[in-house]
Protein backbone atom coordinates (compact mmCIF):
# COMPACT_ATOMS: atom_id res chain seq x y z
CA UNK A 1 0.00 0.00 0.00
CA UNK A 2 1.29 3.60 -0.96
CA UNK A 3 1.32 6.62 2.00
CA UNK A 4 -1.19 8.55 2.41
CA UNK A 5 -1.63 11.90 3.49
CA UNK A 6 -2.46 11.98 7.09
CA UNK A 7 -5.44 13.88 7.85
CA UNK A 8 -6.11 15.74 11.69
CA UNK A 9 -7.63 13.22 14.16
CA UNK A 10 -10.81 15.07 15.51
CA UNK A 11 -12.01 13.81 18.94
CA UNK A 12 -15.03 14.81 21.35
CA UNK A 13 -14.87 15.39 24.96
CA UNK A 14 -18.13 16.31 26.96
CA UNK A 15 -15.66 17.10 30.14
CA UNK A 16 -12.50 18.87 30.39
CA UNK A 17 -11.49 15.13 31.79
CA UNK A 18 -12.45 13.84 28.37
CA UNK A 19 -10.72 16.32 26.54
CA UNK A 20 -7.40 15.71 28.18
CA UNK A 21 -7.24 12.17 27.69
CA UNK A 22 -8.81 12.71 23.80
CA UNK A 23 -5.74 14.80 23.69
CA UNK A 24 -2.94 12.27 25.50
CA UNK A 25 -4.16 9.16 23.36
CA UNK A 26 -3.14 11.25 20.13
CA UNK A 27 -6.15 13.65 19.40
CA UNK A 28 -5.00 16.09 16.68
CA UNK A 29 -7.90 18.57 17.51
CA UNK A 30 -11.04 17.89 20.18
CA UNK A 31 -14.04 19.96 19.65
CA UNK A 32 -16.15 21.01 22.69
CA UNK A 33 -18.95 22.71 23.49
CA UNK A 34 -20.39 25.82 26.52
CA UNK A 35 -23.06 24.38 28.68
CA UNK A 36 -25.99 25.60 27.40
CA UNK A 37 -28.47 25.57 24.27
CA UNK A 38 -25.68 26.87 22.04
CA UNK A 39 -24.49 23.45 21.01
CA UNK A 40 -26.21 19.77 19.86
CA UNK A 41 -25.06 18.22 22.95
CA UNK A 42 -26.85 19.86 25.86
CA UNK A 43 -27.22 17.36 28.19
CA UNK A 44 -26.83 17.40 32.50
CA UNK A 45 -23.33 17.48 33.86
CA UNK A 46 -21.75 17.52 30.27
CA UNK A 47 -20.09 20.45 28.13
CA UNK A 48 -17.81 23.38 29.75
CA UNK A 49 -17.56 26.87 31.41
CA UNK A 50 -15.78 29.45 30.09
CA UNK A 51 -12.91 29.10 32.41
CA UNK A 52 -13.01 25.22 31.64
CA UNK A 53 -12.82 25.85 28.28
CA UNK A 54 -10.05 28.88 28.49
CA UNK A 55 -7.67 26.35 30.64
CA UNK A 56 -8.29 23.51 27.98
CA UNK A 57 -7.38 25.68 25.30
CA UNK A 58 -3.69 26.49 27.12
CA UNK A 59 -3.49 22.99 27.59
CA UNK A 60 -4.09 21.79 24.57
CA UNK A 61 -1.88 24.43 22.61
CA UNK A 62 1.13 23.59 25.36
CA UNK A 63 0.73 19.81 23.76
CA UNK A 64 0.14 20.84 20.15
CA UNK A 65 -3.15 20.29 19.98
CA UNK A 66 -6.13 22.45 18.64
CA UNK A 67 -9.72 23.29 20.10
CA UNK A 68 -12.63 23.35 18.30
CA UNK A 69 -15.66 25.17 19.98
CA UNK A 70 -19.02 23.62 19.05
CA UNK A 71 -21.74 26.41 19.03
CA UNK A 72 -23.52 24.60 16.75
CA UNK A 73 -27.47 25.04 17.61
CA UNK A 74 -29.94 27.14 15.93
CA UNK A 75 -30.93 30.40 17.98
CA UNK A 76 -34.41 31.37 17.83
CA UNK A 77 -36.26 34.97 18.08
CA UNK A 78 -35.08 36.74 20.86
CA UNK A 79 -32.26 34.21 21.80
CA UNK A 80 -29.77 34.94 19.79
CA UNK A 81 -27.49 36.98 22.44
CA UNK A 82 -26.99 33.67 24.07
CA UNK A 83 -24.98 32.51 20.72
CA UNK A 84 -23.18 35.59 20.32
CA UNK A 85 -21.77 35.87 23.43
CA UNK A 86 -20.71 31.81 23.34
CA UNK A 87 -18.83 33.25 19.77
CA UNK A 88 -17.06 36.23 21.58
CA UNK A 89 -15.94 34.39 24.52
CA UNK A 90 -14.82 31.46 22.45
CA UNK A 91 -12.76 34.33 20.22
CA UNK A 92 -11.59 36.15 23.30
CA UNK A 93 -9.91 32.65 24.83
CA UNK A 94 -8.34 31.76 21.63
CA UNK A 95 -9.77 28.74 20.44
CA UNK A 96 -8.24 27.34 16.95
CA UNK A 97 -11.44 27.31 15.37
CA UNK A 98 -15.59 27.65 16.21
CA UNK A 99 -18.04 25.42 14.06
CA UNK A 100 -20.94 27.46 13.40
CA UNK A 101 -24.08 25.84 12.18
CA UNK A 102 -26.28 28.60 11.90
CA UNK A 103 -26.24 31.13 8.73
CA UNK A 104 -27.13 33.90 10.89
CA UNK A 105 -24.14 33.13 13.35
CA UNK A 106 -22.45 32.77 10.47
CA UNK A 107 -22.80 36.36 9.18
CA UNK A 108 -22.52 37.59 12.91
CA UNK A 109 -18.95 35.88 13.41
CA UNK A 110 -17.39 37.02 10.00
CA UNK A 111 -18.44 40.56 10.29
CA UNK A 112 -17.33 40.88 14.20
CA UNK A 113 -14.44 38.49 14.27
CA UNK A 114 -13.00 38.57 10.89
CA UNK A 115 -10.17 36.80 11.84
CA UNK A 116 -11.38 33.58 14.05
CA UNK A 117 -10.98 30.71 12.14
CA UNK A 118 -14.95 29.32 11.13
CA UNK A 119 -15.84 25.41 10.55
CA UNK A 120 -19.66 24.77 8.88
CA UNK A 121 -20.98 22.14 11.15
CA UNK A 122 -22.55 18.84 9.93
CA UNK A 123 -25.65 20.94 11.21
CA UNK A 124 -26.05 23.25 8.56
CA UNK A 125 -26.62 20.40 6.29
CA UNK A 126 -24.78 21.49 3.60
CA UNK A 127 -23.72 18.71 1.32
CA UNK A 128 -23.75 20.20 -2.47
CA UNK A 129 -20.77 22.26 -3.95
CA UNK A 130 -23.04 24.92 -4.41
CA UNK A 131 -24.13 25.42 -0.83
CA UNK A 132 -20.83 25.00 0.64
CA UNK A 133 -19.15 27.51 -1.66
CA UNK A 134 -22.13 29.90 -1.08
CA UNK A 135 -20.68 29.74 2.70
CA UNK A 136 -17.29 29.95 1.69
CA UNK A 137 -17.39 33.22 -0.34
CA UNK A 138 -20.17 34.41 1.63
CA UNK A 139 -18.24 33.71 5.53
CA UNK A 140 -15.31 32.58 4.59
CA UNK A 141 -15.49 29.35 5.98
CA UNK A 142 -12.16 27.23 6.24
CA UNK A 143 -13.44 23.88 6.49
CA UNK A 144 -16.92 21.75 5.93
CA UNK A 145 -17.88 18.95 8.39
CA UNK A 146 -19.89 16.93 5.44
CA UNK A 147 -23.31 15.47 6.01
CA UNK A 148 -23.76 11.83 7.05
CA UNK A 149 -25.80 10.98 3.04
CA UNK A 150 -22.62 11.06 0.72
CA UNK A 151 -20.62 8.09 -1.14
CA UNK A 152 -17.04 8.29 -0.98
CA UNK A 153 -16.85 8.78 -4.85
CA UNK A 154 -19.14 11.95 -3.69
CA UNK A 155 -17.35 12.95 -1.78
CA UNK A 156 -14.38 13.18 -3.86
CA UNK A 157 -16.73 15.36 -6.50
CA UNK A 158 -17.29 17.48 -3.69
CA UNK A 159 -13.67 18.35 -2.78
CA UNK A 160 -13.05 18.79 -6.04
CA UNK A 161 -15.34 21.78 -6.54
CA UNK A 162 -15.00 23.75 -2.98
CA UNK A 163 -12.13 25.75 -2.20
CA UNK A 164 -12.61 24.79 1.42
CA UNK A 165 -11.24 21.70 3.64
CA UNK A 166 -13.58 18.82 4.73
CA UNK A 167 -14.06 17.19 7.28
CA UNK A 168 -15.76 13.42 7.68
CA UNK A 169 -17.51 11.30 10.16
CA UNK A 170 -15.70 7.85 10.33
CA UNK A 171 -17.08 6.60 13.92
CA UNK A 172 -20.26 6.87 16.23
CA UNK A 173 -23.82 7.44 16.13
CA UNK A 174 -25.55 8.16 13.04
CA UNK A 175 -28.71 8.58 12.22
CA UNK A 176 -31.37 8.37 9.32
CA UNK A 177 -32.09 12.42 9.75
CA UNK A 178 -31.54 14.74 8.09
CA UNK A 179 -28.66 16.54 9.59
CA UNK A 180 -30.33 20.25 11.71
CA UNK A 181 -33.64 18.97 10.15
CA UNK A 182 -34.69 16.49 12.68
CA UNK A 183 -37.55 17.42 14.82
CA UNK A 184 -38.60 13.57 16.31
CA UNK A 185 -38.05 15.10 19.66
CA UNK A 186 -39.77 18.23 19.20
CA UNK A 187 -42.83 16.24 18.31
CA UNK A 188 -42.48 14.25 21.34
CA UNK A 189 -40.95 16.48 24.13
CA UNK A 190 -41.30 20.26 22.83
CA UNK A 191 -37.78 20.29 23.06
CA UNK A 192 -34.94 20.70 19.99
CA UNK A 193 -32.30 19.04 19.00
CA UNK A 194 -31.40 21.83 16.92
CA UNK A 195 -32.83 25.19 19.02
CA UNK A 196 -32.29 23.74 22.26
CA UNK A 197 -29.24 20.94 21.80
CA UNK A 198 -30.99 18.04 23.20
CA UNK A 199 -31.72 15.05 21.28
CA UNK A 200 -34.01 12.90 23.70
CA UNK A 201 -33.58 15.45 27.02
CA UNK A 202 -32.85 12.89 29.76
CA UNK A 203 -35.46 14.03 32.20
CA UNK A 204 -38.22 12.75 29.37
CA UNK A 205 -36.45 9.30 29.39
CA UNK A 206 -37.65 6.54 31.29
CA UNK A 207 -36.09 2.86 31.62
CA UNK A 208 -38.31 0.05 32.48
CA UNK A 209 -37.16 -3.58 33.36
CA UNK A 210 -39.52 -6.25 34.59
CA UNK A 211 -39.00 -9.27 36.34
CA UNK A 212 -38.08 -10.85 33.33
CA UNK A 213 -35.13 -8.61 32.40
CA UNK A 214 -36.79 -6.91 29.73
CA UNK A 215 -36.64 -3.42 28.95
CA UNK A 216 -39.05 -0.91 27.98
CA UNK A 217 -37.33 2.14 27.20
CA UNK A 218 -39.94 5.22 27.46
CA UNK A 219 -39.59 9.29 26.00
CA UNK A 220 -42.20 11.21 27.47
CA UNK A 221 -45.76 8.84 27.01
CA UNK A 222 -44.37 6.82 23.83
CA UNK A 223 -42.64 3.99 24.10
CA UNK A 224 -39.62 3.71 22.01
CA UNK A 225 -38.85 0.05 22.28
CA UNK A 226 -39.09 -3.26 24.34
CA UNK A 227 -36.00 -4.79 24.38
CA UNK A 228 -35.77 -8.41 25.30
CA UNK A 229 -33.37 -9.97 28.10
CA UNK A 230 -31.00 -11.43 26.11
CA UNK A 231 -30.77 -8.31 23.25
CA UNK A 232 -28.21 -5.46 23.07
CA UNK A 233 -30.10 -1.78 24.02
CA UNK A 234 -29.10 1.96 22.23
CA UNK A 235 -29.88 4.84 22.70
CA UNK A 236 -33.39 6.40 23.83
CA UNK A 237 -33.87 7.85 20.25
CA UNK A 238 -36.83 8.19 18.26
CA UNK A 239 -34.97 7.12 15.13
CA UNK A 240 -33.20 3.98 16.93
CA UNK A 241 -37.08 2.55 17.99
CA UNK A 242 -38.42 -0.32 17.24
CA UNK A 243 -42.48 0.14 16.31
CA UNK A 244 -45.67 -1.28 15.39
CA UNK A 245 -46.19 -0.21 12.16
CA UNK A 246 -49.19 -1.16 9.65
CA UNK A 247 -47.43 -3.19 7.66
CA UNK A 248 -44.99 -4.32 10.29
CA UNK A 249 -45.05 -5.10 13.92
CA UNK A 250 -41.29 -4.59 16.06
CA UNK A 251 -40.14 -2.69 12.68
CA UNK A 252 -37.11 -0.36 12.90
CA UNK A 253 -38.92 1.90 11.02
CA UNK A 254 -35.97 4.63 10.93
CA UNK A 255 -33.21 3.17 11.58
CA UNK A 256 -31.36 0.11 14.06
CA UNK A 257 -28.94 0.95 17.03
CA UNK A 258 -26.09 0.58 15.44
CA UNK A 259 -22.36 2.75 15.31
CA UNK A 260 -20.91 3.95 12.03
CA UNK A 261 -17.41 2.66 11.23
CA UNK A 262 -15.10 3.30 8.32
CA UNK A 263 -11.97 2.49 9.76
CA UNK A 264 -12.42 0.34 6.80
CA UNK A 265 -12.83 3.33 4.27
CA UNK A 266 -10.27 5.52 5.92
CA UNK A 267 -7.57 4.81 3.09
CA UNK A 268 -10.40 5.51 0.64
CA UNK A 269 -11.56 8.70 1.93
CA UNK A 270 -8.16 9.70 2.80
CA UNK A 271 -7.67 10.00 -1.02
CA UNK A 272 -10.70 11.48 -1.53
CA UNK A 273 -9.59 14.20 -0.03
CA UNK A 274 -10.58 14.54 3.40
CA UNK A 275 -8.17 16.54 5.68
CA UNK A 276 -10.13 15.92 9.13
CA UNK A 277 -11.21 12.42 10.04
CA UNK A 278 -14.28 13.16 12.76
CA UNK A 279 -14.91 10.90 16.04
CA UNK A 280 -18.77 11.11 16.89
CA UNK A 281 -19.47 11.13 21.21
CA UNK A 282 -19.37 14.43 23.08
CA UNK A 283 -21.85 12.92 25.53
CA UNK A 284 -19.63 9.50 25.57
CA UNK A 285 -17.18 8.26 28.79
CA UNK A 286 -13.64 8.91 28.78
CA UNK A 287 -12.86 4.96 28.98
CA UNK A 288 -14.63 5.12 25.24
CA UNK A 289 -12.44 8.22 23.98
CA UNK A 290 -9.56 6.72 25.15
CA UNK A 291 -10.32 3.47 23.57
CA UNK A 292 -11.80 4.87 20.40
CA UNK A 293 -9.25 7.57 19.69
CA UNK A 294 -5.92 5.08 20.36
CA UNK A 295 -7.40 2.46 17.89
CA UNK A 296 -8.09 5.61 15.38
CA UNK A 297 -4.88 7.41 15.94
CA UNK A 298 -2.67 3.51 15.32
CA UNK A 299 -5.30 2.71 12.17
CA UNK A 300 -4.82 6.59 11.08
CA UNK A 301 -0.67 6.44 11.37
CA UNK A 302 -0.52 2.69 10.12
CA UNK A 303 -2.23 3.83 7.01
CA UNK A 304 -0.60 7.30 6.13
CA UNK A 305 2.74 5.18 6.58
CA UNK A 306 1.57 2.01 3.60
CA UNK A 307 0.88 -0.08 7.20
CA UNK A 308 -2.44 -2.17 7.26
CA UNK A 309 -3.26 -2.13 11.01
CA UNK A 310 -5.70 -3.93 13.01
CA UNK A 311 -8.96 -2.56 13.48
CA UNK A 312 -10.94 -5.42 15.22
CA UNK A 313 -11.37 -3.68 19.00
CA UNK A 314 -13.69 -0.99 18.41
CA UNK A 315 -17.07 -3.09 17.94
CA UNK A 316 -17.37 -3.38 21.21
CA UNK A 317 -18.02 0.32 22.03
CA UNK A 318 -20.67 0.22 18.85
CA UNK A 319 -24.56 1.29 19.71
CA UNK A 320 -26.39 -1.98 20.17
CA UNK A 321 -22.62 -3.51 19.34
CA UNK A 322 -23.05 -3.31 15.27
CA UNK A 323 -21.81 -1.51 13.01
CA UNK A 324 -22.44 0.05 9.68
CA UNK A 325 -20.34 2.06 6.99
CA UNK A 326 -23.94 3.73 5.98
CA UNK A 327 -23.83 5.97 3.12
CA UNK A 328 -20.20 6.47 2.89
CA UNK A 329 -20.28 2.60 1.15
CA UNK A 330 -23.65 2.71 -0.66
CA UNK A 331 -26.79 4.64 -0.84
CA UNK A 332 -29.11 1.74 -0.44
CA UNK A 333 -27.58 0.68 3.02
CA UNK A 334 -31.27 -0.10 4.72
CA UNK B 1 -40.05 6.85 43.91
CA UNK B 2 -39.61 3.40 44.91
CA UNK B 3 -38.83 0.98 42.39
CA UNK B 4 -36.31 -1.88 41.35
CA UNK B 5 -35.13 -2.26 45.66
CA UNK B 6 -33.20 -5.04 45.91
CA UNK B 7 -34.95 -7.34 47.57
CA UNK B 8 -33.90 -11.26 48.35
CA UNK B 9 -36.67 -12.08 45.39
CA UNK B 10 -34.87 -9.97 42.64
CA UNK B 11 -34.76 -11.54 39.50
CA UNK B 12 -31.20 -10.75 38.90
CA UNK B 13 -30.28 -12.35 41.76
CA UNK B 14 -32.04 -15.57 40.63
CA UNK B 15 -29.98 -15.45 37.83
CA UNK B 16 -26.71 -14.76 39.11
CA UNK B 17 -25.37 -17.81 41.24
CA UNK B 18 -23.13 -15.69 43.37
CA UNK B 19 -26.48 -13.77 44.15
CA UNK B 20 -27.60 -17.00 45.31
CA UNK B 21 -25.11 -17.77 47.61
CA UNK B 22 -25.77 -14.49 49.48
CA UNK B 23 -29.57 -14.85 49.80
CA UNK B 24 -28.33 -17.12 52.59
CA UNK B 25 -26.21 -15.37 54.29
CA UNK B 26 -27.34 -13.82 57.14
CA UNK B 27 -27.64 -10.13 57.53
CA UNK B 28 -24.46 -8.32 57.73
CA UNK B 29 -24.06 -5.56 60.64
CA UNK B 30 -24.05 -3.03 58.05
CA UNK B 31 -23.31 -0.44 61.06
CA UNK B 32 -20.08 -1.32 61.25
CA UNK B 33 -19.64 -0.31 57.80
CA UNK B 34 -20.79 2.95 58.61
CA UNK B 35 -18.17 5.49 59.91
CA UNK B 36 -16.02 4.11 56.61
CA UNK B 37 -19.08 5.06 54.62
CA UNK B 38 -19.13 8.43 55.96
CA UNK B 39 -15.28 8.84 55.54
CA UNK B 40 -15.34 7.69 52.20
CA UNK B 41 -18.08 10.08 50.67
CA UNK B 42 -16.85 12.88 53.24
CA UNK B 43 -13.36 12.73 52.16
CA UNK B 44 -14.04 12.32 48.26
CA UNK B 45 -16.58 15.30 48.68
CA UNK B 46 -14.15 17.72 50.42
CA UNK B 47 -11.32 16.79 47.43
CA UNK B 48 -13.86 17.35 44.39
CA UNK B 49 -15.74 19.98 44.85
CA UNK B 50 -16.31 20.34 41.15
CA UNK B 51 -18.34 17.59 40.80
CA UNK B 52 -21.54 19.42 42.70
CA UNK B 53 -21.73 22.26 40.03
CA UNK B 54 -22.08 19.08 37.47
CA UNK B 55 -24.23 17.60 39.37
CA UNK B 56 -26.43 20.70 39.68
CA UNK B 57 -30.13 20.40 41.04
CA UNK B 58 -29.40 16.15 40.94
CA UNK B 59 -27.45 16.54 44.10
CA UNK B 60 -30.19 16.42 45.73
CA UNK B 61 -31.52 13.11 44.12
CA UNK B 62 -30.97 9.54 45.88
CA UNK B 63 -29.21 7.06 44.31
CA UNK B 64 -29.73 3.11 45.13
CA UNK B 65 -26.38 1.39 43.86
CA UNK B 66 -26.69 -2.47 44.09
CA UNK B 67 -24.35 -4.54 43.20
CA UNK B 68 -26.65 -7.81 43.15
CA UNK B 69 -23.86 -10.27 43.52
CA UNK B 70 -23.07 -8.52 47.18
CA UNK B 71 -25.56 -9.49 50.47
CA UNK B 72 -25.65 -5.23 50.66
CA UNK B 73 -26.77 -1.93 48.43
CA UNK B 74 -25.80 1.51 49.26
CA UNK B 75 -27.96 4.60 48.99
CA UNK B 76 -25.73 7.97 48.11
CA UNK B 77 -27.17 11.48 48.12
CA UNK B 78 -24.38 13.80 47.17
CA UNK B 79 -26.28 16.62 48.15
CA UNK B 80 -22.92 19.10 48.84
CA UNK B 81 -24.16 20.10 52.06
CA UNK B 82 -24.63 16.68 53.83
CA UNK B 83 -23.24 14.07 51.36
CA UNK B 84 -24.45 10.40 52.63
CA UNK B 85 -24.01 7.28 52.03
CA UNK B 86 -25.24 4.52 53.45
CA UNK B 87 -25.24 0.57 53.08
CA UNK B 88 -28.43 -1.45 53.89
CA UNK B 89 -29.00 -5.66 53.86
CA UNK B 90 -30.61 -6.85 50.64
CA UNK B 91 -34.81 -7.21 51.32
CA UNK B 92 -34.83 -3.70 52.76
CA UNK B 93 -37.34 -1.42 51.30
CA UNK B 94 -35.46 2.08 50.84
CA UNK B 95 -37.08 5.13 48.88
CA UNK B 96 -34.85 6.59 46.12
CA UNK B 97 -34.79 8.17 42.78
CA UNK B 98 -32.18 6.04 40.73
CA UNK B 99 -31.45 2.72 40.80
CA UNK B 100 -28.61 1.33 39.00
CA UNK B 101 -27.31 -1.97 39.35
CA UNK B 102 -24.95 -4.58 38.47
CA UNK B 103 -22.55 -7.22 39.55
CA UNK B 104 -19.75 -5.82 41.98
CA UNK B 105 -17.05 -5.93 39.68
CA UNK B 106 -19.06 -4.08 36.80
CA UNK B 107 -19.64 -1.40 39.16
CA UNK B 108 -16.05 -1.05 40.30
CA UNK B 109 -14.51 -1.31 37.49
CA UNK B 110 -17.14 1.59 36.04
CA UNK B 111 -16.15 3.51 39.48
CA UNK B 112 -12.27 3.24 38.25
CA UNK B 113 -13.14 4.24 34.65
CA UNK B 114 -11.77 1.18 33.35
CA UNK B 115 -15.06 0.96 31.05
CA UNK B 116 -17.40 2.48 29.37
CA UNK B 117 -20.75 2.56 31.05
CA UNK B 118 -22.89 3.48 27.54
CA UNK B 119 -21.30 -0.04 26.44
CA UNK B 120 -22.62 -1.68 30.37
CA UNK B 121 -25.86 -0.61 29.64
CA UNK B 122 -26.16 -1.37 25.59
CA UNK B 123 -24.99 -4.91 26.43
CA UNK B 124 -27.21 -5.29 29.65
CA UNK B 125 -24.45 -5.56 32.28
CA UNK B 126 -25.65 -2.35 33.53
CA UNK B 127 -28.96 -1.69 34.48
CA UNK B 128 -30.40 1.64 35.12
CA UNK B 129 -33.90 2.97 36.11
CA UNK B 130 -35.45 5.69 37.69
CA UNK B 131 -34.73 9.27 37.02
CA UNK B 132 -32.77 9.32 33.79
CA UNK B 133 -31.52 13.02 34.15
CA UNK B 134 -30.24 12.41 37.37
CA UNK B 135 -27.99 9.17 36.39
CA UNK B 136 -26.81 10.98 32.89
CA UNK B 137 -25.59 14.34 35.63
CA UNK B 138 -23.97 11.56 37.95
CA UNK B 139 -22.06 9.77 34.96
CA UNK B 140 -21.07 12.87 33.80
CA UNK B 141 -19.65 14.18 37.06
CA UNK B 142 -17.65 11.27 38.03
CA UNK B 143 -16.39 10.89 34.09
CA UNK B 144 -14.64 14.67 34.66
CA UNK B 145 -12.47 13.35 38.14
CA UNK B 146 -9.31 12.78 36.68
CA UNK B 147 -8.25 10.47 40.08
CA UNK B 148 -10.87 7.82 39.48
CA UNK B 149 -13.69 7.67 42.37
CA UNK B 150 -12.28 3.79 42.88
CA UNK B 151 -8.81 5.87 43.93
CA UNK B 152 -10.29 8.49 46.45
CA UNK B 153 -12.17 5.41 47.72
CA UNK B 154 -8.83 3.57 48.10
CA UNK B 155 -6.83 6.53 49.77
CA UNK B 156 -9.95 6.57 52.80
CA UNK B 157 -7.93 3.06 54.14
CA UNK B 158 -5.18 4.98 55.12
CA UNK B 159 -1.88 3.21 55.61
CA UNK B 160 -4.35 0.10 53.98
CA UNK B 161 -4.51 1.97 51.16
CA UNK B 162 -2.15 0.24 48.58
CA UNK B 163 -3.49 -3.25 49.62
CA UNK B 164 -7.24 -1.73 48.97
CA UNK B 165 -5.84 -0.54 45.51
CA UNK B 166 -4.28 -4.31 45.32
CA UNK B 167 -7.58 -6.21 45.54
CA UNK B 168 -9.49 -3.47 44.08
CA UNK B 169 -7.11 -4.34 40.52
CA UNK B 170 -7.39 -7.86 41.43
CA UNK B 171 -10.94 -8.04 41.49
CA UNK B 172 -11.39 -5.77 38.36
CA UNK B 173 -8.68 -7.75 36.63
CA UNK B 174 -10.47 -8.23 32.94
CA UNK B 175 -11.59 -12.05 32.56
CA UNK B 176 -12.13 -12.59 36.35
CA UNK B 177 -15.00 -13.68 37.15
CA UNK B 178 -17.84 -12.28 39.75
CA UNK B 179 -18.12 -10.75 42.23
Amino acid sequence: MTQLFKPELVCPAGTPASLRTAIEAGADAVYCGFQGPTNARNFPGLNFTLDEMATAVNWAHQRGAKILSAINSFPTAGRTQIWKDAIDDAVSIGVDAIIIADIGMADYMHKTHPDQRMHLSVQAGASSPEAINFYCERFDIKRVVLPRILTVAEIKKVHDEIPCEIEAFVFGNIGMMAEGRCALTNYVTGLSTNMDGVCSPANFVNYEEDEDSNLTTKLGEFTIDCISCNENAGYPTICKGRYNTAHKREYYAFEEPISLNLTRLLPDLMRAGVTALKIEGRQRSKAYIRSVVSEFRNAVDAYSEGKNPDISNLLALTEGQKETQGAFRSKTWR
Amino acid sequence: MTSNNPSSDNQSIKDNPAGNFTRLLPPLPVFILQPLLNHIVKTIAGRHPELFARLGDSCKKRFLIDPYNLPIFLLLQPDPDRPQLRAYNRGKDVDHDVYISGTFKTLLRMIDGQTDSDALFFNRQLKVTGNSEAVVALRNALDNMDATLAEDVASCFGPLSKPVRLLIDRIIKPGKTSP
